[in-house]
């Protein structure tokens, strides 16, 4: 066990700890005596104790109850709730009205019955529901899983439900955690373990945890008796991703708790052979279940309607019973006193005062028009509404085959709202586009590799998705196009829905067919992995590794290479390492066996620094001390021999890569669909696959294109990457840290220590205008630094141009630290990680720090691919009269790109661009914008105004001005002017151009932004709005919108999670609006409209006779109304009617 | 469009595409009923099915219209209003209580000959048989000749339950308010001398109601021994059991009590009163010519404002005098014609300036 710091806080004894549970939770082993329990081995008092305990730490077990009663309080406790419905309370009223002697009722008991029976039918449901979810926490509670028993001194099988907070629990590899257990031992050694997350988030990519450390140096196998430390953690709460605590040691040393730690409830080991942990949080407490809030409860619009004419109903029925009560009153004052024949005083005798007999008229009149009153309605809506989401669920052609997978309606009631959009919002990344990232072209050192036989390559793919008979001529034709925008404006737009699937013949079935093979991992399609390189740079990446292989065992081996093929080195070793990609084999599992390194990492405390790189152990081949160090040392300095794996039995790994390294010379990975393209594959024999799980699609497309240059990454352990290269061989780079992507930062680094030099590196990669601000300043004065300032300069061009080819990019730089540097960085990064309150803000700002002075290596320009048929999607919906906006977080010209290629913008229209860089700027160009686009409307013709506006807000296409005088411009918006235009002194302003606008464009924009954006059409503009997206930067737009769209992609489940309806495509929409949606709207609405007519007449009646009669109701009589069945509403539609209706949006009333 | 769902059915029918031997998928089933295919009728109006049904309408209706209103207008009625609230009316007098018994005779002419049966109607107006208590205050089973509830009366009769501590037969207000002028009617002939026209009491009821559901208390021969122990309506001159002679309209049994017991749903009704049978085909049963109308008038409605009637009708196959139907059946045909009309212009005008025929498949 290491040796703390000697700073920590002492720990204070445990009654002192408890007093603080408010905020945090004390958990202690269960093994352990209880204070005063005197005679812990008595079997007998195991239960007892057990109650104890559960008394003392007042935690939850894990039994799992997620029933609302038992045998005893169903009734009161059903009927309590019922009640709580306004529908059921009027019922109630409206039958013990009957009973009241007065209002003369004919038969007060028949009037109970459907109050009853409804009662029953509900009642009826919740039980049975009750019931089966019972039965499913029966099973849950009662899966088998082991747990140490103190008597038995072993691990024994209980029931889930018999785990406690605080007990000690084995799992074996595919096994699923009965609770949220604090890893304490892997069989790994490493101290790692694999989860798969997918019950959770659906992220079906492979995570790491760790062990706690301190517990993973242990070299026998952990033992849960020897476990006396105290673990300090948060209260229970639902957050997912944030997991902070503090384990005490019997020693007083104490230790943070991550994340990384914790294992939750629901998630399943994977490719490791077994973990120990201590159960922290059980049953309920656990974050998986404090995350299971119910099925989302929107109301629909229509549904808000209804719920205003059924109190109109009910202001109608009070009137009308008012104006009876009020004739009948009069008739009695007028009758009274006349000795009428019919007149009956009451039962003694005396008559009624005419104000009594209209209070008891006006009760009567409420029981005999109470059928004006749609009670059952609700209950038919809902029956119908079920109907409803089970026909869009089962809709065949909303099922993707790719993905296999079908629209979820998540959300129950709401469907007739998709019939009523007025405004769609679209996420563009994953929405409209694929969110397969394919590398296509870099930019290294200033120079520009335009990887042309790859774009050609990606040309077949689309091809093949579109025309068959354009085939085009093998290996001919390499540089016919070279750019994306041709590539786009060959893609052939007019093809039918349903001749669709016809066509996907070829390699595109193929690459379908392969993508379905390989479903459980992440972002594996050929179109991705099978990069051709560029031959310029494939040759420098080979001389470069060549003159490495000769120089490595020299003192400073890269300074034999120039700058520009250091730089080049340094660019592919950044996109093979620079990021959290898990490497897998899919034929071997992932265990290894190996002999464990002392080494340890990341880095954790300056005594590790100080020992790990005093200046002796630097220094490769120097006398060490001990015979670890020198293992470790052998390790570093000799990183290229696993050349000759067999001579080495330091690793005996599952060899997976003993083919000779030599033959590797080019890429490996082609498929039969592109071998036109490799002639430089002298087919070897195929290699076995690696698979790279990341988090990102475009962290695996860099990994895959640095692959395609045959530098390959095998391995990601948590403290080391190895890179193998043809001539190097295996490069073992020491992992020291890794400070992951957020969107705040945008970018993400690693620190590693290179093997070659020992150099300790940071390589980081991020959005470019992120990363240009961060790099070195460098001086005009001497040559290298003019050189690097020119570099820079034709980066940044060339980042503009791949911009405006649309794709994304991302920059890599790079930083030598010094090792005094290091130690001063790393002592303020491991204070902030201790920090157990605002450890994040801290490492933000250590991340910061850390991230200066970077020196750029070079760009990479990644493809989006459009997704399939969003341009006729598009043009479909905006023929059915909605308006769409695109909120993304890319960069303006990007977007603008995109948003030509999806037909959002017409090269033929006007765009009217917004960028502002003030408030007063944003002010008055807003006012500017309004001006020329409302005496546009006016002239209907290009004015005179225009070229003066058009000066000022670049409108893109001036020529073709007259043709699209008829049409409304487009707003484009970026993020920071969109700040400025949300104030409130603005919104009005911009929601007025906005809505003059065919299309809104914002770019740059944050998750918030996109839902202030949302709400401020829906609030201000009173329009339907839905919101369709795929990451979690739209969970926050898709939770606004009236109506909430996820797209069950790549990007996890978070999107989905929150959404009303999941579709798998963003084509599908189409459908899902024009036609389910039209037809949920117009039958349910047709329904409602019925509804209420049914009842006027059935009340109409009763009315009529009343009125004829002496404001008194008459003895209701059988009137056949006749009863529609309501089903036939939803079942039969007009057969073939969804053709119709696709055909003609218009029908679509937006 | 079946077309294009062959088609689709082709593509997407087949086995799912997993070469793995991955069957399973989450496909829907290509069911009619989950696509929503199932055969379904959905009327598309288009002018060339809604202007015939507009003609035909037309065209059925108004001969049908005409028909009734023809045959409604053959029918012969008269209403003689008796009420005696004008002062010149022969009646006025019995406008007080005092005088009793008050008969009074009206005098009336029939211009034309009523043939076949007659039916001698008395009509009140203004007369709420149809409030809610009032409806309800009888009791069904004592009517029934329950000998229990005879002398146990429902709880529903009250206050009309018991008077001096003897059950009421019947009771309720229903039967307390029943109708007890009596009509006769004479032929006055040219020698002056007045000829008693023959009214039928028997046959006015409905058969279920004079067989089934009123039926007199059990007990000897003696009706007056059967209703022992009970009391006659406040209103009433008589016991219900000498409301008739004929024992087999006597008592509950007795028709015009049946007739009246049966509520009206308006406060305007007649009730059948008697029969005038047709006594031979070649004469009229009542000649055109004058006849008068004696009247004992014992029941009060002045009190209340209300009118009483006596109505003499001859009936057809559609039952009686009833014009609405005949006008309603050639008001509904002429519009409809009508209508049919002016969308044949309206499509005739318009029908190549639209493209109606694209949506409308």
């Amino acid at each position: 066990m290491e040796r703390e710091p000697a700073g920590t806080e002492e720990p204070g004894p445990p009654g002192r700890r408890r007093r603080r549970e408010g905020r945090t939770r004390t958990v202690r082993s269960n093994l352990l005596p209880p204070p005063g329990a005197e005679d812990p081995a008595a079997g007998a008092a195991k239960g007892e104790r057990r109650r104890r305990r559960g008394c003392a730490q007042h935690l939850a077990d894990n039994r799992l109850k997620t029933t609302k009663y038992t045998l005893l309080s169903f009734l009161p406790k059903n009927l309590f709730e019922q009640f709580h419905r306004p529908a059921n309370v009027y019922f109630v009223f409206i039958a013990l009205l009957n009973f009241v002697p007065a209002v003369n009722a004919f038969q007060p008991g028949l009037a109970l019955a459907p109050v009853l029976f409804i009662l029953a039918i509900t009642a009826f449901r919740d039980l049975w529901e009750d019931y089966s979810r019972h039965r499913s926490d029966h099973k849950i509670n009662h899966l088998g899983c082991l747990v140490f028993s103190r008597e038995e001194k072993k691990y024994v099988n209980r029931f889930w439900k018999e785990i406690h907070v605080g007990d000690f629990v084995r799992l074996r590899c595919n096994e699923i955690f009965p609770a949220d257990i604090l890893l304490l031992s892997s069989s790994d050694p490493d101290g790692l373990c694999h989860i798969e997350t997918a019950n959770l988030d659906g992220e079906t990519n492979l995570k790491r945890r760790q062990v706690v450390r301190g517990f993973s140096e242990l070299v026998s196998e952990f033992n849960p008796l020897t476990f006396t430390s105290v673990i300090e953690c948060e209260k229970p709460n639902n957050d997912l991703s944030r997991f902070r605590g503090c384990i005490i040691h019997d020693n007083g040393k104490k230790a943070g708790l991550y994340k990384e730690n914790l294992l939750l409830r629901g998630c399943t080991l994977r490719n490791t052979d077994a973990v120990v942990g201590i159960v922290i949080y059980a049953g309920h407490e656990t974050k998986a279940l404090l995350n299971n809030s119910g099925p989302r409860y929107k109301r629909s619009k229509l549904e808000r309607q209804m719920n205003g004419d059924v109190l109109w109903c009910v202001l109608l029925l009070v009137c009308m019973s008012l104006f009876s009560a009020v004739g009948h009153g009069l008739w009695i004052w007028r009758y009274q006193e006349k000795k009428s024949l019919f007149y009956v005083p009451t039962s003694d005798g005396s008559s009624l005062s005419p104000v009594t007999a209209a209070v008891y008229s006006f009760l009567t009149m409420i029981i005999v028009l109470q059928v004006l009153i749609p009670i059952s309605l609700y209950v038919s809506i809902e029956i119908v509404k079920a109907c409803q989401v089970y026909f869009i669920n089962q809709d065949v052609q909303l099922y993707d085959e790719e993905t296999d997978s079908q629209l979820q309606c998540r959300a129950l009631n709401i469907t007739e709202d998709l019939g009523q959009i007025q405004y769609i919002f679209s996420d563009k990344t994953g929405t409209l586009t694929e969110n397969k990232m394919v590398f296509r072209r870099c930019t290294v050192s200033g120079v520009e590799y335009s990887h042309d036989a790859n774009a050609q390559r990606l040309a077949r793919y689309q091809e093949a998705d579109s025309e068959e008979e354009e085939v085009v001529p093998r290996g001919g034709s390499v540089s016919q196009r070279s750019s994306i925008g041709s590539h786009q404006s060959v893609r052939v737009v007019h093809r039918t829905q349903s001749t669709k699937s016809h066509r996907r013949t070829g390699s595109r079935a193929e690459a379908k067919r392969a993508s379905m093979l390989s479903k459980h991992t992440a972002f594996s399609s050929p179109m991705e992995k099978d990069i051709t390189p560029d031959p310029k740079l494939l040759e420098k990446v080979s001389e470069c590794d060549k003159s490495l292989a000769v120089a490595r065992h020299q003192e400073h081996p890269l300074a034999h290479l120039s700058p520009e093929l250091s730089d080049v080195f340094d660019f592919f070793i950044a996109l093979t390492i620079c990021n959290t990609v898990v490497v897998t084999c899919p034929d071997q599992p992932r265990t290894k066996v190996r002999v464990r390194f002392e080494l340890k990492s990341p880095v954790k405390t300056i005594e590790d620094f100080l020992r790990r790189f005093t200046p002796s152990c630097l220094t490769s081949g120097c006398s060490s001390i001990g015979s670890l160090a020198a293992h470790k040392s052998n390790h570093k300095s000799g990183s290229g021999f696993l050349s000759t794996p067999s001579s080495d039995g330091m690793l005996l790994r599952l060899e997976r890569l003993d083919q000779p390294t030599s033959a590797i010379t080019s890429n490996g990975y082609s498929s039969q669909a592109d071998d036109w393209a490799s002639e430089l594959a002298q087919e070897q024999e195929p290699e076995r696959e690696l698979r790279y799980e990341a988090e990102s699609p475009d962290e695996a497309a860099l990994v895959y294109a640095a692959r395609a240059y045959n530098c390959v990454l095998v391995e990601r352990l948590h403290d080391q990457v190895s890179v193998e290269l043809p001539h190097l061989g295996r490069l073992t780079f020491e992992l020291l840290h890794t400070l992951g992507f957020d969107s705040i930062r945008k970018r993400m680094s690693v620190v590693i220590r290179h093997p070659l030099t020992d150099e300790i590196n940071v390589y980081t990669k991020g959005a470019d205008s992120v990363v240009m601000d961060l790099l070195q300043p460098c001086s005009s004065v001497d040559a290298r630094g003019r050189h690097q300032k020119k570099i820079r300069s034709k980066t940044q061009n060339y980042l503009n141009l791949y911009g405006a080819e649309g794709l994304r990019t991302l920059c890599i730089a790079k930083r030598v630290l010094s090792k005094e540097e290091y130690a001063c960085w790393l002592q303020s990064h491991l204070e902030a990680e201790s920090s157990l309150e605002n450890s994040e803000e801290l490492l933000f700002q250590s991340a910061i720090r850390l991230e200066t002075n970077l020196h750029l290596l070079g760009a990479t320009g990644i493809e989006d691919r459009l997704q399939d048929g969003v341009p006729e999607t598009i043009s479909k919906l905006r023929q059915a009269g909605l308006q769409i906006w695109v909120l993304t977080g890319d960069k303006q010209e990007t977007a603008v790109n995109i948003a030509y290629a999806c037909k959002l913008l017409d090269h033929d229209e006007e765009v009217i661009t917004l960028n502002a860089t003030s408030q007063e700027a944003c002010a008055a160009l807003l006012d500017q914008c309004l001006r020329y686009v409302q005496s546009r409307g006016l002239q209907r013709a290009p004015e005179k105004t225009k070229g003066k506006v058009s000066m000022r807000f670049s409108s893109l296409c001036p020529p073709s001005m007259s043709t699209a005088s008829g049409r409304s411009p487009s707003l484009v918006i970026d993020g920071r002017s969109l700040a400025y235009a949300l104030e409130k002194n603005l919104e009005d302003k911009f929601l007025f151009l906005a809505k003059q606008c065919r299309s809104v464009l914002c770019c740059r924009s944050t998750p918030l932004q996109k839902s202030m954006v949302v709400k401020l059409v829906r609030s201000k503009l009173k329009a339907m709005t839905l919101a369709i997206g795929d990451g979690a930067n739209d969970v926050s737009m898709i939770q606004v919108a009236d109506v909430g769209v996820g797209i069950s992609g790549q990007e996890g489940m978070q999107a989905v999670m929150a959404s009303d309806f999941a579709v798998p495509k963003f084509r599908y929409l189409e459908r899902l609006l024009i036609l389910h949606g039209h037809w949920c709207y117009s039958r349910l609405a047709n329904m409602v409209l019925y509804f209420f007519y049914k009842n006027t007449q059935r009340m109409s009646v009763q009315r009529q006779s009343s009125l004829l009669g002496l404001y008194l109701p008459s003895r209701p009589r059988p009137i056949a109304v006749e009863q529609v069945g309501l089903l036939t509403h939803t079942v039969t539609s007009a057969k073939s009617f969804d053709v119709l209706e696709l055909q003609i949006p218009s029908l679509y009333v937006g | 469009m079946a077309m294009n769902y062959n088609a689709k059915d082709e593509v997407d029918g087949g086995p799912p595409c997993a070469p793995g031997g991955t069957a399973k998928t989450r496909r829907p089933d290509n069911t009619a009923f989950k696509q929503q295919r199932l055969p379904a009728w959905q009327p598309i109006l288009t002018a060339g099915t809604v202007l015939p049904i507009f003609f035909i309408i037309g065209l059925i209706f108004i001969p049908i219209g005409i028909g009734i209103f023809v045959t409604s207008n053959n029918i012969r009625e008269i209403e003689i209003d008796y009420t005696g609230t004008e002062p010149s009316s022969p009646c006025n007098k019995c406008l007080s209580p005092d005088v009793t018994p008050c008969i009074c005779t009206i005098n009336f002419t029939l211009e034309k000959s009523f043939e076949g049966n007659v039916f001698m109607y008395y009509g009140l107006s203004n007369f709420y048989q149809n409030h809610r208590r009032y409806v309800k205050s009888r009791d069904d089973s004592q009517l029934n000749g329950d000998s229990s509830a005879l002398l146990n009366p429902s709880k529903e009769c009250e206050p009309y339950r018991r008077n001096e501590d003897k059950p009421i037969a019947p009771c309720g207000a229903i039967a307390n308010s029943m109708f007890n002028d009596t009509l006769e009617l004479f032929l006055i002939g040219n020698d002056s001398y007045p000829v008693p026209i023959t009214l039928k009491k028997k046959g006015i009821a409905w058969w279920t109601d004079k067989n089934v559901k009123f039926r007199n208390p059990p007990g000897g021969d003696n009706l007056e021994e059967r209703f022992k122990g009970t009391t006659k309506p406040v209103n009433w001159l008589n016991p219900v059991y000498v409301l008739d002679s004929d024992p087999d309209n006597n008592g509950f049994i007795n028709e015009d009590f049946i007739v009246w017991m049966r509520t009206a749903a308006l406060p305007t009704f007649r009730k059948l009163y008697r029969l005038i049978e047709r006594k031979s085909d070649l004469h009229p049963t009542l000649p055109a010519g004058r006849y008068s109308l004696n009247i004992t008038y014992n029941y009060p409605v002045h009190y209340f404002d209300g009118r009483k009637r006596m109505i003499l009708s001859t009936i057809s196959w559609m039952g009686g005098k009833n014009p609405f139907l005949g006008i309603a059946y050639i008001a509904v045909g002429s519009i409809s014609f009508l209508l049919g009309v002016v969308l044949l212009v309206i499509n005739h005008k318009y029908r190549n300036s639209s493209n109606t025929a694209d949506i409308t498949i």
